[in-house]
């Protein structure tokens, strides 16, 4: 089974990796190692101190806070909400539901039409990131992505004590 | 010859094991298999564990030898869907009906020729029509649970000693079944009457060989006639060399030996994805939605089918404590009047052809990884239709977007426990379909159904581009096909293939590129063709940032001046339409008639030569902020016509200087620029819950397209959960609601309604 160190997972996470490295990566039995190693790694990157409980999306991390409750947090250190509720309704959002908005991403004819589907667009509040994207009909409620059940996935998939503050 | 009382009660021993019935046998694995939780009940691999060497090497030479069926019997063919896209698959199966090993292909067909052999075990086949050695059944019945009424499966059981020791099967993807219009996949078909010739199944051969009536009735039925006889060859060879494979296995081993593996290798089947389910997920739930456009309002149709709508399909994927995994489509609309219908078992089969290019990537489809997963098909919605009349010969435009959302939703999963590389934003919506038909430039009647579709862009992952103009969901081998073979086949001469700039998701890692190609009319007579692809909807989000790979529109141009042009030698239309805010195709020719706009859908009209239709490959979705990106790969991207120069500068916030046609990225102003759109997005975009207001006030103000509205209607119809969850999201009050028929457009067909008593209708499936 493959076994990577922090380097080589740092590499990944930076896209640095030649092709022919991820194809390995991706042919190679799972390396079980590879969440603490990960985990670690975005720890050590972050400029704050919060553990990280589980990265949740590009820049977006469930963190451990000392009064007990596990909230979402962008990497530039912005605090969206606990983790059960849904981060995108504390963003800012931008609402592309004109031809001409669409074309600022989009050729003509190559972009949904508003009529049909508008794109909502969410940045973080604090770096202004673009962190999700949705392509939905008017009236489509906020898409709550993910819902992880982290002690589950600690006390009995991996079997490893949850991160402290 | 007259026959004995003895051969008559022969005739009625029951064929299964242990002189039960091939009914019986599916009822006891059934039950034992849901009340212990192992296939066939098998709580330890006996087999396997005594004797994994034997084992493994059983399991070899039966997958072996069904790769090799498929790669010997695709030469067979002549259809360049099957002989050069790949399009034909072949599993051997269990008596009962559960997939043992398969092939490579379009491995889809596990589970739909699964359902064929369950509908005639289902049906007493064993009584009558009878089921005995060397006997052939055919099926294409989009209602027993097949994809589209092209996918013809040939299944043949295996006999040893009197008794039925499993099925072969195979399947190709015929180029013609004789629907209201020509081609695999055609537009027009509004019920399952116009779909064309089906074949519900039907046992066609005996004594391994055809009956005259079918080969006389089958080939009168269709058009391409001689595709559609090498297909059926194909189908046969491949089945009759996984018969042969079989026997001689049980010479080896013995019949207990191979009875005994092939439960055990199902059994392994589920005990391995449960374990990658653990490997590779995480337990909790995931959401997301996928759409896609039904624009009917316009075309030729019958009047009842002559409405915009969308086909709209949520998911929710559970994963487990104990790792099954469950995904749930609760919410989803409701089946129509359009050939974008769907099966049950066509939806759940592509979960297992998505799964195993990422959860699953190994050697072991089979039925294992039935037995640990669970699916929520609501009854009456468009992949469940409650109704025997719904039309399914372009099922792909809709099964496509259902799956898209799905690989965000493992990605998630992915993302969080360190497997980059596994990410996936999504798959392209795998269109344009570039159909037609009538006298080719052979003079035979034909049809054509351009598989360049095979090499649509791939989603972007998280650590790397999509890759470009490469492959499609349904077969993973993608090959978009010589242009000089499809010109051999097909009365059109390519005037381009190019690279679509901008086709595929924006982000810090791009979706791969679509391409379009451009088609010339030559030397065809009385020929029609249409065109089937998502068109004012993108069929995906993007994922963590990226945006979703654009939408469909097409390009058509009918009685030209080409061939005036060509004897002066003045310009003509090349390549693809690479700027359509900037078009040069109308530029370099005169029609009488031109279609350039968002009806990516058509029904057929007549087409001849000097005619011009293109064909656009769609894109992948992207990943991650486009700001994101590595600036000197957006300069690659510029310079090898991926982008165009103001999307380089508007989406990704690069700056350039240009020389001689060549870009260079000046990083300084392009860090400066990056800051500045950062500032201008928290100008321009409010808080969502401010957002929410707004839209809270146009929903209760009922300000929607009716497209939009239909929508919803039909989700509130069908689904009381997904009202609910709507209305809580939203905060509207209890006596809001929006009805079908109160839209003003046809909702014939519309049985299953909670606002409504049902109506007297014995509803046939
Ligand atoms: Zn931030």
């Amino acid at each position: 089974m493959a076994k990577y160190d922090k380097k080589r997972i740092g590499e990944l996470i930076d896209g640095t990796l030649e092709f022919y490295q991820l194809k390995e990566m991706m042919s190679s039995h799972k390396d079980p190692e590879r969440f603490e190693i990960y985990r670690e790694v975005l720890q050590d990157r972050v400029s704050w101190d919060d553990p990280i409980l589980l990265p949740y999306g590009l820049h977006l991390y469930i963190v451990q806070k000392t009064n007990g409750d596990r909230i979402v947090k962008c990497d530039c250190g912005y605090e969206f909400c606990d983790f059960k509720e849904n981060w995108k309704l504390h963003a800012q959002i931008f609402v592309r539901d004109t031809e001409e908005k669409m074309n600022e991403i989009y050729p003509k004819l190559m972009s949904p039409d508003p009529e049909w589907q508008v794109i909502r667009e969410y940045y973080c509040p604090g770096c202004a990131t673009q962190l999700e994207v949705e392509a939905v009909p008017p009236w489509y409620p906020i898409i709550l992505d993910f819902e992880p059940d982290i002690d589950t996935f600690y006390n009995d998939w991996i079997k490893k004590p949850l991160p402290k503050v | 010859m007259a026959k004995t009382l003895e051969d008559v009660q022969q005739r009625k021993k029951a064929i299964g094991w242990d002189g039960k019935t091939l009914k019986q046998m599916r009822k006891e694995m059934d039950e034992i298999s849901r009340e212990t939780g192992h296939y066939a009940g098998l709580t330890t691999l006996s087999f396997k564990e005594t004797d994994p060497i034997r084992f493994e090497k059983i399991y070899s030479k039966l997958r072996g030898g069904v790769v090799h069926a498929r790669e010997t019997a695709k030469k067979v063919a002549a259809s360049p869907i099957v002989e050069q896209e790949g399009e034909l698959c072949f599993s051997l199966y269990t008596p009962e009906a559960d997939s043992i090993v398969t092939s490579t292909g379009i491995i889809i067909h596990v589970g739909t020729m699964g359902a064929a052999i369950k509908f005639m075990i289902e049906n007493d086949y064993e009584d009558n029509p009878g089921i005995a050695d060397k006997d052939i059944f055919c099926n294409n019945d989009n209602h027993v649970g097949n994809v589209h009424t092209c996918d013809v499966h040939t299944l043949v059981p295996i006999f040893w000693e009197g008794e039925v020791v499993g099925w072969a099967g195979g399947v190709t993807h015929v180029i013609d079944t004789g629907a209201s219009a020509p081609g695999s996949m055609p537009m027009g078909p509004v019920q399952r009457y116009d779909d064309g010739y089906q074949v519900t199944c039907r046992k066609i051969g005996q004594n391994d060989t055809l009956s005259k009536d079918w080969l006389l009735e089958s080939t009168r039925s269709v058009r391409a006639v001689k595709y559609w006889t090498l297909d059926e060859k194909t189908r046969i060879a491949g089945c009759h060399m996984i018969r042969e494979l079989v026997l001689d296995v049980i010479k080896e081993e013995g019949v207990e030996a191979y009875k005994q593996f092939m439960r055990e290798i199902i059994e392994d089947g589920r005990r391995g994805f449960v374990n990658q389910v653990k490997t590779m997920l995480i337990p909790g739930k995931y959401r997301q939605a996928s759409f896609v456009d039904v624009p009917f309002k316009d075309l030729d149709l019958p009047s009842f089918a002559k409405l915009n709508t969308i086909i709209h399909t949520p998911s929710k994927i559970t994963v487990h404590k104990d790792a099954k995994l469950e995904i749930d489509f609760e919410g989803a609309n409701r089946w129509g009047w359009h050939p974008f219908n769907a099966t049950p078992v066509s939806i759940t089969s592509g979960i297992w052809v998505m799964l195993s290019q990422t959860l699953v990537p190994n050697d072991r489809i089979n039925d294992g990884a039935y037995y640990a997963s669970k699916f929520g098909i609501p009854y009456g919605s468009w992949f469940n239709p409650d109704d025997i009349r719904s039309a399914h010969s372009n099922t792909w435009h809709a099964l496509v977007a259902a799956w898209s959302p799905l690989w965000r939703g493992l990605s998630r999963s992915y993302f969080g426990r360190g497997y980059l590389e596994e990410v996936n934003a999504g798959n392209a919506h795998t269109s344009n379909w570039l159909m037609g038909g009538g006298y080719d430039q052979y003079g035979q009647l034909s049809a054509m159904n351009s598989f360049e579709t095979s090499s649509c862009g791939v989603g972007a992952s998280a650590v790397q581009d999509g890759i470009s103009h490469s492959a499609a969901l349904w077969n993973p081998e993608g090959d978009m096909g010589d242009m000089e073979i499809w010109e051999l086949l097909e009365p059109l001469i390519f005037l381009g293939r190019q690279i679509l700039p901008g086709s595929g998701g924006s982000g810090k890692y791009r979706g791969g590129n679509g391409w379009q190609s451009l088609r010339l009319g030559w030397g065809a007579q009385e020929w029609t063709m249409f065109v089937a692809g998502a068109g004012v909807m993108a069929t995906d989000c993007g994922l963590m940032g990226g945006y979703p790979a654009s939408a469909g529109y097409r390009f058509q141009a009918n009685k030209t001046d080409i061939k005036e042009r060509v004897a002066k030698g003045l310009p003509i239309p090349l390549g693809g339409d690479v700027d359509p805010d900037n078009p040069t195709y109308e530029e370099n020719m005169d029609a009488e008639i031109v279609y350039r706009d968002r009806q990516a859908v058509s029904t057929q009209e007549t087409f001849g030569d000097y005619d011009v239709i293109m064909n656009y490959l769609r894109g992948g979705p992207g990943f991650g902020d486009p700001l994101e990106r590595n600036p000197k790969q957006v300069e690659n991207d510029l310079n090898e016509k991926y982008i165009l120069l103001r999307y380089a500068e508007k989406v990704y916030g690069c700056v350039f200087t240009e020389e001689n046609g060549v870009y260079t990225v000046d990083l300084k102003e392009t860090e400066q620029k990056r800051k500045e759109i950062r500032k201008e997005r928290l100008v321009r975009s409010v808080p969502t819950k401010e957002w929410m207001e707004g839209e809270r006030a146009k929903i209760l103000n009922e300000d929607a397209a009716i497209q939009v509205k239909h929508m919803y209607a039909q989700s509130f119809a069908l689904s009381e959960r997904f009202t609910d969850e709507f209305k809580e999201f939203w905060n509207i009050p209890e006596e809001w609601m929006i009805y079908e028929e109160d839209l003003g457009v046809p909702t014939l067909g519309s049985h299953i309604n909670r606002f409504k008593q049902r109506n007297n209708i014995d509803i046939k499936r």
